[in-house]
């Protein structure tokens, strides 16, 4: 290598900048406390920083940035939704993720594809049109397609599905986009660090300390932190942070599996989705197909992965898809996704004064990571709910006003 | 384990004559989110008996089995 070139590599003044400050030691008390570095959690501090002037924020991550569900999903955006308050929130959601990169100055790999959510009875051909009907008077683009528009795009696609599912129609969203799950984390925390807020990792929240209603402080691995506002963005461990918290919640967690395939040749333009065969494909930037299915069919807190959904998964894929037959499966994984019973997530206040969630994820988080964030830290920062999330509030269990999103869940589950 | 289908946790259900609203709602939707040592209804289908198992939920372990009535 050159002489200059190493000149650079040695100066204190061209160094690289780090993604992320280390911080030695905690503060003893913040303004705010964020449980969860993931997506959701981080772009909640991103956006209390730069919107609300938030600052003086702990983020605490019992793992490491990103490693929870923020990196275990597969990477889907839509907005196509069933409900108005669906509609309306994921919408918003697309919007921003746009503009992340440019706004992050890291290239998210963003990438618009165009979504087919695949309908293999007549009833599901009913659902797609009532979806297309509540989406399009809420200025989503999405329309009921026949099935010579889902060959035209996907021309290896094996219509009939091995003769026994045969594709009568699709809903076509053609905002559906993906993106790299990681950056996505990785954008937001920087943007907040840089900001001003601290993100710890290896910092387990143990204990949250309640005074009269009141959360004033958590207990951590490293030690007591004292704050009037804490806010929860655990997905899959909601269930144990409202547990310390006291009381209790719908929300019930079973694992969701997903595989990818080695890199092939780039043949797959748009995001399939089949709820009858129980599939999501989609191939990314580097030619990997990712891939989907159904929920677990029981509850399990962990991430363990299985053969029967390898088999289960391959068995559907090959029906629609017959040519891949000599492609390999390198790798699967499991995230533990936090179910609600209306498939719409909880998101706002609760019976704590201070404690706000934004949990009941489930299968459906990734894709709403910039509104989620967005609208929670005005919850947080306001102390009242945004107006995109009203009717996702806890409360709405207890006032049976359920936000029933089921119709919309990418997968029959 | 494709035989066996999951019903979810034993639960006792009020007396909705008698029970409050809050009671109410909370057997309808709340569960108990957090992993333990759960009992659960599951249904062996081949042979349609239900029976009670419990279950390990954070590490898949089935602890004892059997039919309902017959545990403690």
């Amino acid at each position: 290598m050159p002489l200059r070139l190493i000149r650079y590599a040695l100066s204190s003044k061209h160094h690289e900048p780090r993604m992320f400050t280390t911080h030695d030691r905690m503060k003893s008390s913040y303004d705010v406390v964020i449980i969860g570095a993931g997506g959701h959690g981080l772009a909640a501090a991103y956006y209390l920083a730069r919107d609300h002037g938030i600052t003086n924020v702990a983020v605490l991550e019992r793992g490491y940035i990103g490693g929870g569900n923020t990196g275990r999903n597969t990477t889907i955006i839509r907005s196509n939704y069933l409900t108005p308050e669906g509609v309306k929130f994921y919408d918003a959601s697309v919007n921003l993720w746009k503009d992340l990169s440019a706004e992050f100055d890291l290239n998210l790999f963003y990438s618009t594809r165009g979504h087919y959510t695949l309908a293999h009875t007549d009833s599901a051909v009913r659902t797609m049109r009532w979806r297309a009907e509540v989406n399009k008077h809420y200025g989503v683009d999405s329309e009921l397609v026949g099935p010579d528009h889902v060959k035209k795009a996907c021309p290896q696609i094996d219509l009939s599905c091995a003769g026994h599912a045969p594709i009568l129609g699709a809903l076509y969203h053609a905002p559906g986009a993906i993106a790299r799950h990681d950056a996505v984390a990785w954008g937001y925390g920087k943007g907040a660090d840089m900001r001003g807020v601290e993100i710890h990792q290896q910092t387990e929240v143990q204990g949250l300390d309640i005074q009269g209603g009141k959360i004033v402080g958590v207990n951590t691995s490293r030690g007591y932190i004292s704050t009037g506002k804490v806010l929860s963005a655990v997905a899959g461990f909601t269930p144990r942070v409202t547990a310390m918290a006291g009381f209790r919640t719908p929300i019930f967690v079973h694992p969701l599996q997903a595989m990818v395939s080695e890199p092939i040749k780039p043949w797959l333009d748009p995001i399939l989705v089949s709820g009858s065969l129980h599939i999501y494909i989609s191939q990314t930037a580097r030619g990997e197909l990712v891939m989907g299915a159904s929920l677990d069919p029981y509850e399990l807190h962990s991430t363990r992965s299985t053969l029967d959904f390898t088999e289960s998964l391959s068995a559907h894929m090959l029906e629609m898809f017959p040519f891949l037959s000599h492609v390999k499966v390198v790798r699967q994984w499991s995230g533990m996704a936090d179910m609600t019973p209306d498939f719409a997530p909880i998101m706002g206040k609760t019976p704590v004064e201070g404690l706000y969630l934004d949990a009941g994820w489930g299968t459906w988080g990734f894709k709403a990571t910039p509104i989620s964030g967005k609208t929670m830290a005005h919850t947080v920062a306001k102390d009242e709910p945004h107006p995109l999330i009203t009717g996702f509030s806890l409360q709405r269990f207890a006032d049976f006003a359920l936000t029933g999103e089921k119709g919309a869940a990418s997968v029959g589950h | 384990m494709s035989e066996f289908v999951y019903h979810g946790e034993v639960r006792n259900e009020p007396d909705s004559e008698t029970c409050s609203d809050s009671e109410w709602t909370d057997y309808v939707f709340n569960r108990s989110g957090i992993p333990a040592v759960k009992k659960e209804w599951w249904c062996h289908t081949p042979s349609n008996i239900w029976f009670i198992a419990e279950r390990d939920t954070a590490k898949d372990h089935v602890l004892r089995t059997y039919l309902y009535g017959e545990g403690s």
